[in-house]
């Protein structure tokens, strides 16, 4: 029985080092899942492209746990259920050890059933409407309380007392118009100080919208637009203020979708002091900065090409998975998830991003305005860094509801006055 | 050690300590609230220094700015710096070496209030008229002594005009004033009409002296700017039809004669405006001065693309589908969706930049209506592009060739007319008038892969309710759903006014299948 010994030995040394080999040598792949082509292709293509530089630049430091990176890159092509469809790919098929992905609030909610079935993990880098926190998404854009809220507050510190909520007839205006006002009307504004509006995706008639507008602002009092405007409707509605002589003095329009990406090549002359809230600016000073704007322009060639704050997310995004991934010792999602919360990384801001319990991070909230160079001088920012909060406190379904993804709770809406996990079914839906 | 030099040069120097404390308060200009800036501005315009101009210009311009390496205040032009108080030349900085002076809006409009006190005593009339505006922008009581200082040696009636409703809006504002100074301001303002009065007036309804004034002054106001919406509805819901007819009118030819439904419509509007852009990035790097000329240049250039382009999708695919509506349907669906991706390949997914003319910027008051000068040229374009497509109709041969075969494409094949042909140049023109339309809503819309998207199912529905083939139906269509819309927009919002129209449509088709203005061809025969 010598041989058959020897031959189970020699096996076994074989699958050893295979195993070690795999181990060492074979990359960990990384999915990739933005939009290349149809409509959100104008916000997706970059955040693939800052993945691939933040892959590369990972790869040149020597890779996570030894072993080489590999981006695999897929395009859902602005279209919802095929979201899902290539996320099930990435997973299933190409065996990812996680995904960033994602912008609109639609296709996030399209492919979370599939993230929970084969049990992997979601990087999302976009400010959204909050009212979410699951296992294995990670939110590393701003919750209403990091970008809409600290806008408003800056407002009403300059005065304004009138308010128009201007927004794109989806979930995301009208979950944060929803928010925002409650807000208000917590701090003592009166119905008749509140205008609300919404119009259709790609809306470029705003002829009517802007003389209401101006016609509402006219009463003497100071008033703002707080725009959930998409993308590629605001110009038309830029311009059509600027024609109709309102200027951001007059009646500042503050906007959560409008991003240096979006003004990048737009004659920005008639958006001049208009102001938009994130968490980070390309023109924010300070070293770290400056490396990534660098190191971005050589990665694409070209010294136009703008940073935003989604790829910003996507930097502290990618930063966290590296860190809990080494401290974990493995890529196991398990294992890594549970590694996510309490990770510290540096964000572009001279600050630090810390992932909470809930799964969202730490970031301050800033106010920019635009400026003729289609940058953003920075107005406002808030001291140090604001928490994420998953569950909006001025909604009523969403008031009592905290999220926890560490022991004993284990829950992303857990109830804290009946003590229950599954508290509401308020999940505002697609 | 400073301030003790300074609290010392104080006493023993005023005049001295004055300019001293002017270069305190610039220094101090970066730091605190923007309320206390604010204050420091006023000090700084007030403070008669020759240097206070140049330095609140560079604060409302964003380019004043603190140097990194040592601290100095600096004004940033082009790249290289000087001194902001002593004027002394800084060398050449990078954004990174500076930090620049916050300022934000409501700061901007303070230093432009300080400012506008500033410019009365400006050389050029024009500048005084807009320094008066930006006074009576935000009125401050404290300018009424340079505000009366330059009325009296103003000259220029304009600009005396200007000054005059600057002091008076002032003088609302200003505690001091008499009653009789303060009902002459109010009557002065009151003629004005317009929001900016009511803002002025409605303040003095709980004074007791005025408020009968003030009253008859508002409701005076209030009935003029009612006739004034209604007049500004009518307006936007003609420019709404005109670029509507611009969208549709090339549709309308094709389905008309060709019976054939392009989905690519929006895509040959969307080529219009890419060459547009084209034409306009030429200009800019060979012949920066013909920039005002470059949409009249774009717009044969973007005809003989669009149209060409028409023609090859006609001769390829649609001249094999005729007679299949769902087919050709499907087909020139793909079309736009190849079209759609070309374009993104090849420009990127991105708006691209497509500027205004100077003619086509800003607005002009008519009958206290104020209409943007963009609309009014597009209304304008598209008239006339109508009237374009009717002298081809009526005065062509190919016109008269094509209005044969709309009515009876049998009996025109055996008159002689080569329908075929007929067929692809009326293609071609549908194309072309779609790239005309592309060139108009470059200059209100963004230029980017999805434009034509949002006026394909607007352009159908203008055809459908206006009658398939016929101009004159398209032209009634087109103004009378965006009179409609426009009409439906402030009462239900924009979302639901879109649904108002789609309904209205549907049951109007239900009355009139053939739209307004039905003709007979092959589209509705079948």
């Amino acid at each position: 029985m010598k041989l058959p010994s020897l031959t189970a030995s020699l096996l076994s040394a074989l699958i050893g080092t295979a195993a070690l080999a795999e181990d060492t040598s074979e990359p960990i792949k990384v999915g990739i899942l933005h939009s290349l082509s149809g409509t959100m292709a104008i916000s997706e293509t970059t955040l693939k492209d800052a993945m691939l530089m933040l892959i590369e630049q990972q790869n040149a430091r020597g890779g996570v746990l030894g072993r080489k990176l590999e981006p695999v890159v897929v395009d859902p092509a602005s279209d919802w259920p095929l979201f899902a469809e290539k996320a099930r790919e990435l997973i299933a098929g190409d065996q990812v050890a996680a995904v960033f992905g994602c912008w609109t609030s639609v296709s996030r909610k399209s492919v979370l059933p599939v993230f929970r079935e084969l049990d992997s993990i979601l990087f999302y880098p976009v400010q959204y409407e909050g009212e979410e926190s699951e296992r294995n998404v990670f939110y590393t854009g701003a919750a209403p309380n990091q970008q809409a809220i600290p806008a408003v507050e800056y407002l009403m510190d300059q005065g304004v007392e009138r308010w128009v909520l201007a927004g794109t007839d989806y979930v995301y205006p009208r979950t944060t118009n929803k928010i925002l006002e409650q807000f208000l009307k917590d701090r003592g504004v009166a119905d008749e100080d509140i205008l609300i509006n919404y119009t259709p995706f790609g809306q470029s008639d705003w002829q009517t919208i802007v003389s209401d507008i101006k016609a509402f602002g006219s009463t003497g009092k100071k008033t703002a637009v707080v725009s959930t405007i998409n993308g590629d409707a605001n110009v038309p509605f830029y311009k059509e203020l600027a024609n109709q002589g309102i200027t951001a003095e007059q009646i500042p329009v503050v906007a959560f979708s409008v991003g240096e990406e979006e003004l990048a090549g737009i004659d920005t002359a008639p958006l001049v002091g208009h102001m938009a809230a994130w968490n980070y600016f390309q023109s924010v000073d300070d070293p770290a900065n400056y490396e990534f704007i660098d190191a971005w322009h050589k990665f694409t060639g070209s010294d136009k090409r703008v940073t935003n704050d989604p790829m910003e997310a996507h930097y502290i995004g990618f930063n966290m998975w590296v860190k809990a991934v080494e401290k974990a010792g493995t890529t196991d999602p398990d294992k890594v998830i549970d590694a996510m919360v309490g990770i510290e990384v540096p964000n572009l801001t001279g600050g630090k991003a810390i992932m909470g319990k809930d799964h969202h991070i730490t970031k301050p909230a800033m106010v920019g305005e635009i400026n003729a160079e289609g940058q953003f001088d920075i107005v406002w920012e808030s001291e140090g860094e604001v928490p994420g909060d998953a569950w909006s406190d001025y909604l009523p379904g969403s008031k009592d509801l905290i999220a926890d993804w560490t022991d004993p709770i284990r829950c992303g809406n857990y109830n804290t006055t009946t003590k229950t996990c599954g508290g509401a079914e308020t999940t505002a839906s697609n | 050690m400073r301030l003790i030099r300074l609290i010392l040069l104080c006493l023993i120097m005023p005049a001295a300590a004055l300019a001293q404390s002017f270069e305190e308060i610039a220094r101090a200009l970066p730091e605190g609230s923007y309320d206390d800036r604010a204050d420091r501005v006023s000090a700084l315009a007030s403070s008669g220094d020759p240097r206070a101009e140049a330095l609140l210009t560079a604060l409302v311009g964003g380019d004043l700015a603190v140097l990194k390496s040592d601290g100095r205040l600096v004004i940033v032009t082009d790249g290289s710096a000087t001194d902001a108080l002593s004027g002394d030349p800084a060398g050449s900085v990078t954004r990174r070496d500076v930090t620049p002076v916050r300022v934000n809006n409501n700061l901007r409009g303070h230093v432009r209030a300080a400012l506008g006190t500033l410019g009365l005593v400006a050389e050029s009339p024009a500048a005084r008229t807009r320094a008066a505006a930006q006074v009576e922008a935000a009125p401050d009581p404290a300018q009424l002594s340079a505000l009366e200082a330059a009325l009296s040696r103003e000259t220029d009636t304009k600009a005396r005009d200007a000054l005059e409703i600057a002091r008076a809006s002032v003088l609302l504002v200003a505690p001091d004033a008499t009653p009789d100074e303060r009902a002459e301001a109010l009557a002065l303002i009151a003629e004005r009409r317009g929001a900016a009065a009511q803002v002025r007036i409605r303040p003095l309804l709980s004074d007791p002296a005025l408020k009968d004034a003030a009253r008859t002054a508002l409701a005076d106001i209030e009935r003029a700017e009612a006739l004034r919406g209604w007049g500004l509805t009518l307006w936007q819901g003609l420019s709404l039809g005109s670029v509507l007819l611009l969208a549709a009118i090339g549709l309308s030819i094709t389905f008309g004669v060709c019976g054939v439904i392009n989905m690519a419509h929006g895509e040959l509007v969307m080529l219009g405006a890419y060459t547009t852009f084209m034409v306009q990035e030429v200009i800019r790097t060979h012949a920066p001065g013909l920039f005002d000329w470059s949409l009249a240049i774009a717009l044969p250039l973007a005809f003989l693309v669009t149209a060409a382009i028409g023609i090859a999708v006609e001769r390829g695919i649609v001249r094999r589908l005729y007679g299949r509506p769902l087919e050709t349907l499907l087909a020139t669906w793909g079309v736009s969706l190849i079209l759609q991706q070309a374009v993104r390949s090849i420009f990127g997914p991105n708006n691209r930049q497509v500027g205004n003319p100077s003619w086509m910027s800003g607005s002009v008051e008519v009958l206290g209506l104020s209409l943007t000068w963009n609309r009014i040229w597009i209304m304008l374009f598209a008239l006339a592009v109508f009237g374009f497509l009717m002298l081809v109709l009526r005065r062509t041969a190919l016109g008269l060739q094509m209005r044969a075969v709309t009515q009876n494409r049998a009996m025109a094949a055996e008159m002689g007319i080569r329908t075929g042909r007929v067929d692809a140049l009326t293609f071609g023109l549908g194309a072309g008038i779609a790239g005309l339309a592309g060139v108009a809503l470059s200059q209100i819309d963004n230029v980017s892969p999805n434009l034509g998207q949002g006026y394909i199912v607007d352009s159908f529905m203008v055809v459908v309710f206006g009658g398939a083939g016929s101009l004159w139906g398209t032209l009634a269509g087109a103004f009378t759903l965006g009179i409609v819309n426009k009409l439906a927009e402030p009462l239900a919002g924009a979302m639901l006014a879109k649904v108002m129209i789609l309904i209205f449509i549907i049951l109007f088709i239900q009355k009139r299948p053939r739209g307004l203005f039905p003709t007979r061809g092959r589209a509705v025969e079948g």
